[in-house]
């Protein structure tokens, strides 16, 4: 299968092809390149998933791990080495069919949401260097690997977060994801090295006899490297990137921060997942209950934000919380006996990069119709958009986890998973599950029923979006109805067995009941035209709605603590040393160098016969010195 | 004597030699309308020598060890190639000017003896070899120097050349007749077994060191240098900055590590001390250079010092970094000076830093390549200088000269400065007239393509280093 190869080399190419010569292309066919070349990385990406997985388990029962594709990049010492490749098992083979198909989709969809843009060109390039980026992440053969193309990931979606580089507000936010990332990757930097050190390699899979020698530095290594997912993975407190991360693109937003790089920090859990169980069980259910926290807090704050492309990214950190604690709560391998999370995780990444990604692209036609992310300026736009209406509607059912969506079945396996670990995470959960239906038909009846804002639609009538962008709607929510039905577990599972999946009929029940109810309660409050209740509750808890509006004020926390205490007291008194005290240092030696400069100068007069007279001087000079010291 | 070991061991001076007689017939027989094609017979021809040198042929030694070959020697005569074949290219669009047209087959003939004079002094076993071959390198050199004669700075510069240059080649005579005179020999390996490191052989030993480091100019040395530089058609002024000092210096670690192995301790020192004279001396000068050409020759006297780094160690390592740090800076130079002349041409003789004002404006491609040309002179990652000095400072330092290294690195600050102040006047100082837009040649083109292939490859690709580190030999 050295063909792999190629899923990464022709984003590449295209990238290359489209950023140097883009300009002198013409839009079209700009755009044609990019998404025929991400066709054809499609077709390899499921030839590949369909070959790996029909060449069927090995003796053991499990889908032997291939790396058709190696090559020793750096040596650095001994055993430790840096080597490019590509890994094939059955997550990275998942992550390359859910990110090929979410970013072909994504560049059908540009072809018609960019039309027209400055930069277009640009556009599709920055699109080719993410999706090589991405590939290249979960295909990578070492934890070095990862975390090159882990990095090259963060710059394509700074890039494509500041596409619109004239908005003050776009570069800010990119500026701001970047810096964000790139804290929380230092952690990962060097847990990184703390790993290479004691484990004496980078691979995923280093000898147990190091291991066991290593003691608590792979729980450490282990740790810092989750920071890492922590702050890519929009884990509270490093999630304040994603909101405004949505100053991007909305294809971006759903290619980059809903689907598929987002979720590359539990993409990095489940890697390390055989380790994390092995040697750092209590490092694992940490993650759970910081993934738990930041569900809630996520959808806390979803609940009250006006700005549909917001609600969606905190939808989404509160769901990448979901996967984390499904990862957090495994205690051990055996999806019989408490490692049935690992495979609900991976099952609920799957689902929700299609319905989310569905979600966005739902959200970018409706703002490409009203030219606005305010819920203000829509309502009712089910009348003006059927076949928007109808996808996203699949969508807020597979998230809000209906049966027979997607949602509901790996949503169901999480609980089920937590259930298992502890019933008060079981049922903190579900109630964070009930909180995303409520808030997802909040969004649901905001734009498409409730109080429409008939001025603006009059003056300008919403319609239905072209049709290189209701494909991919079309598409990826027919993917949204069938994809629970996939026997996932026989594909992926901790411990690498085929697993069948059962639904837990009380777990269903309960998770059911309380979804059909919030969604019952949302209908109540916000399907009409008038919403008393929803305006008397935010007046009556008006202190909560205004904190959770204002996202409890985390942003401000950070501006406090950034401006206030580490530029006020630590960056200024060292700009001011460094102005003052090393830079006249520096001034007092440039001018000590011109000084003698031109203390020298006559030495180049120019005659031929002074030249001769210190060329003899000067060798006979060096002669005598050599006597005197040797 | 077996005739049929002449042709691969002399492969690179028999070819060069079939070249230089090609050519001298086609200066004779080509009419007028031939002597356009000139150029582009010259560099077929060059790289076509350049292909069949390129791979190493087996060692060995001719006419009772007057000539030697040693794989390391086709590498450095490869390097040498390809960048005369890269000043030919440069030289074209000064070579068709109307009062040089007339006698752009000596520009050629003159410069391709030069390199033969370098090739047989690089491969020679025996000093009477080796001083025709440096005598063969020098004397054409003197004509180039005064090529564009009617011009008074030229001409003034090819009698400071010429002159400056029988000095130090009666200097450097003097010196071997001792060295005969004290072992009775003037073969490379018979005088390293009878060398005593009396003071009168240490003196000789000086007086040798001093003929080439007149060829690199090392202070104190170099005075010629500026005006030689100055003066000097601009093309030829690359080809002296390069090639030239590039073959001495590779003669200067060979001869001193086979022949003068048994003074180590005395080379090292006169090398301590020229090496922080020369680097510190032309930095300071450098500073306040307002003619780029000029400005040039004081860096390139500092790049001087910072090869001699490579020597110092006389280890395999530092042979390898000398060659590496060679072809880098053959790419970053040749980059400069391909800049510099392609603008004098087209601007009627433009070389002062003032005249770089804006020079971004207008013509955004050539001010781009040569900031990256300076960046890399300057040692500025990720372009290839940043390796090569990183690869000479690392042999001396694993020669124990941590001081040298120390010094030489706080002067690469100062050196940063200058450069940067080239970078400042074309990118940020605004000017009322810059230099006017214009399109160079295609000649210009391909040089300055292959100078920025070197400037941006030559680090990243390991294989370069690798390749060059399979040759080495040292002490």
């Amino acid at each position: 299968m050295e063909y792999t190869i190629l899923i990464l080399l022709l984003p590449f190419v295209s990238f290359l092809l489209l950023g140097l010569a883009g300009m002198k292309l013409r839009p079209v066919v700009a755009g044609a390149i990019g998404t025929a070349v991400l066709a054809v990385v499609t077709v390899l990406s499921y030839t590949t998933a369909y070959e790996y997985f029909a060449a069927g388990r090995d003796a053991a029962g499990v889908f032997p791990t291939l790396i058709p594709w190696n090559t020793v990049w750096l040596p650095i010492a001994g055993d430790l080495h840096i080597d490019l490749g590509v890994l094939l098992d059955p997550i990275s083979v998942m992550m390359l069919v859910v990110i090929s198909t979410v970013s072909l989709m994504v560049h059908i969809y540009s072809l018609g949401y960019m039309k027209g843009e400055r930069g277009f060109q640009r556009y599709y390039a920055f699109l080719s260097l993410f999706t090589m980026s991405m590939m290249g992440l979960v295909v990578a053969t070492n934890i070095f690997q990862m975390y090159l193309f882990w990095e090259l990931v963060g710059v394509s979606s700074y890039l494509l977060i500041g596409f619109y580089y004239t908005k003050p507000e776009a570069i800010a936010a990119s500026k701001k994801a970047f810096i964000v990332t790139r804290f929380a990757d230092l952690g990962f930097l060097v847990g990184i090295l703390v790993y290479g050190y004691y484990a004496g390699t980078f691979a995923f899979t280093p000898a147990a006899s190091t291991l066991a020698a290593a003691g608590a530095m792979i729980p450490l290594a282990l740790g810092l490297m989750f920071i890492g997912g922590a702050g890519k993975s929009a884990m509270f407190p490093l999630h304040i990137w994603l909101p405004d991360a949505m100053e991007g693109p909305t294809p971006v937003s759903a290619l980059i921060h809903a689907a598929t790089m987002v979720v590359a920090g539990v993409y990095l859990v489940a890697r390390m997942f055989p380790l994390f169980i092995g040697y750092a069980p209590e490092v694992l259910h940490w993650t759970a209950y910081i993934g738990a926290f930041t569900a809630l807090y996520a959808a806390v704050v979803a609940c009250v934000q006006s700005d549909i492309k917001r609600v969606l990214a905190f939808s989404t950190i509160s769901q990448i919380g979901f996967m984390i604690v499904a990862l957090g709560v495994c205690t051990s391998n055996d999806p019989h006996t408490g490692g049935l999370g690992y495979m609900a995780s991976m099952f609920h990444l799957f689902t929700h990069a299609m319905f989310k990604a569905l979600l966005f692209l739902g959200a970018g036609a409706i703002i490409h119709a009203v030219h606005s992310n305010e819920m203000s300026t829509m309502g009712g736009l089910r009348k003006y958009m059927p076949l928007t209406h109808i996808t996203f509607l699949v969508a807020c059912l597979a998230i809000a986890g209906i049966w027979p969506f997607s949602g509901f079945f790996s949503k169901d396996e999480i609980l089920t998973a937590c259930f298992a670990f502890s019933p008060v995470m079981g049922w903190v959960m579900t109630a964070i599950a009930g909180l995303t239906a409520f808030y997802m038909f909040r969004l649901y009846y905001g734009i498409f029923w409730g109080r429409e804002n008939r001025e603006l639609h009059a003056a300008h009538t919403p319609h239905e979006a072209p049709f290189s962008m209701t494909l991919p709607l079309l598409v990826l929510a027919a993917v949204t109805c069938v994809a629970g039905f996939i026997p996932f577990g026989r594909f992926v599972s901790a411990d690498g067995l085929a697993y069948t999946i059962h639904i837990d009929g009380g777990v269903a029940t309960i998770s059911l009941s309380v979804a059909v109810v919030a969604i019952a309660l949302a209908t109540w409050m916000y399907a009409r035209e008038k919403q008393p209740v929803a305006d008397r509750l935010a007046e009556r808890f008006s202190g909560l709605h205004r904190a959770a509006y204002h996202r409890f004020y985390i942003d401000e926390i950070y501006q406090f603590i950034t401006h206030r205490v580490i530029f006020a007291c630590i960056s200024t008194p060292i700009a001011w040393f460094d102005r003052h005290v090393v830079d006249g240092f520096l001034n007092l030696l440039a001018s000590a160098t011109n000084g003698a400069a031109c203390l020298i100068r006559e030495m180049q007069s120019g005659s031929v016969q002074r030249y001769c007279i210190w060329f003899l001087g000067g060798a006979l000079g060096l002669t005598i010195l050599i006597l005197l010291i040797c | 004597m077996d005739y049929t070991t002449i042709f691969p061991l002399m492969r690179a001076e028999l070819t060069l030699t079939a070249i230089l007689i090609l050519l001298f017939l086609y200066d004779l027989l080509a009419g007028k309308r031939g002597r356009r094609w000139f150029s582009a017979v010259a560099c077929g021809l060059l790289a076509v020598q350049v292909a069949v040198n390129l791979i190493p042929g087996p060692e060995g030694e001719l006419f009772g060890g007057m000539f030697r070959y040693a794989a390391m020697d086709g590498v450095v005569k490869s390097v040498l190639s390809i960048g005369a074949l890269i000043v030919c290219l440069q030289a074209d669009q000064w070579l068709q000017r109307e009062d040089t047209c007339h006698k752009q087959g000596e520009f050629y003939i003159l410069t391709l003896s030069t390199l033969l004079g370098m090739y047989f002094m690089i491969s020679a076993g025996h000093f009477l070899l080796f001083f025709i071959g440096l005598e063969l390198a020098s004397v054409p050199m003197a004509c180039l120097v005064a090529f564009d004669k009617y011009k008074h700075h030229s001409a003034e510069a090819g009698a400071k050349y010429i002159l400056c240059a029988l000095f130090s080649s009666g200097l450097m005579l003097f010196g071997i007749s001792f060295f005969y005179g004290t072992t009775g020999t003037l073969y490379f390996d018979d005088m390293a077994a009878r060398l005593t490191g009396s003071p009168l052989e240490i003196m000789s030993m000086v007086f040798f060191f001093s003929g080439l480091g007149f060829k690199i100019s090392l202070v104190p040395f170099h005075l010629w240098t500026a005006d030689a530089y100055q003066g000097a058609p601009t093309t030829v002024t690359s080809y002296l900055s390069v090639v030239s000092k590039a073959a001495a210096a590779f003669v200067l670690f060979t001869t001193l590590v086979k022949v003068f192995a048994p003074l180590v301790e005395e080379w090292q020192t006169l090398l301590w001390v020229v090496t922080v004279l020369s680097i510190t001396v032309a930095n300071l000068f450098a500073l306040r250079q307002r003619d780029l050409k000029r400005f040039m020759a004081f860096s390139s006297i500092s790049q001087a010092g910072y090869i001699m780094l490579a020597v110092i160690g006389g280890s395999a390592q530092g042979m390898t970094s000398l060659v590496f740090y060679v072809l880098v800076y053959l790419a970053a130079n040749l980059a400069v000076f391909g800049v510099l002349s392609t603008v004098e041409q087209h601007s009627g003789g433009k070389v002062s830093l003032e005249d770089y004002n804006g020079f971004y404006r207008t013509n955004p491609r050539l001010a781009v390549m040569m900031m990256l040309a300076l960046f890399s002179l300057a040692g500025i990652p990720p372009f290839a200088g940043f390796f090569s000095k990183f690869f000479v400072f690392a042999a001396a330092f694993r020669a124990g000269f941590y001081v040298l290294v120390f010094i030489a690195l706080l002067n690469t600050v100062i050196s940063l400065y200058y450069y940067l102040l080239i970078v400042k006047a074309m990118f940020i100082t605004p000017s009322d007239e810059p230099i006017a837009a214009f399109r160079c040649d295609g000649y210009t083109r391909l040089s300055l393509a292959l100078c920025m292939a070197g400037v941006l490859l030559l680090g990243v690709v390991s294989a370069v280093y690798d390749g060059i580190n399979a040759f080495a030999f040292g002490l």
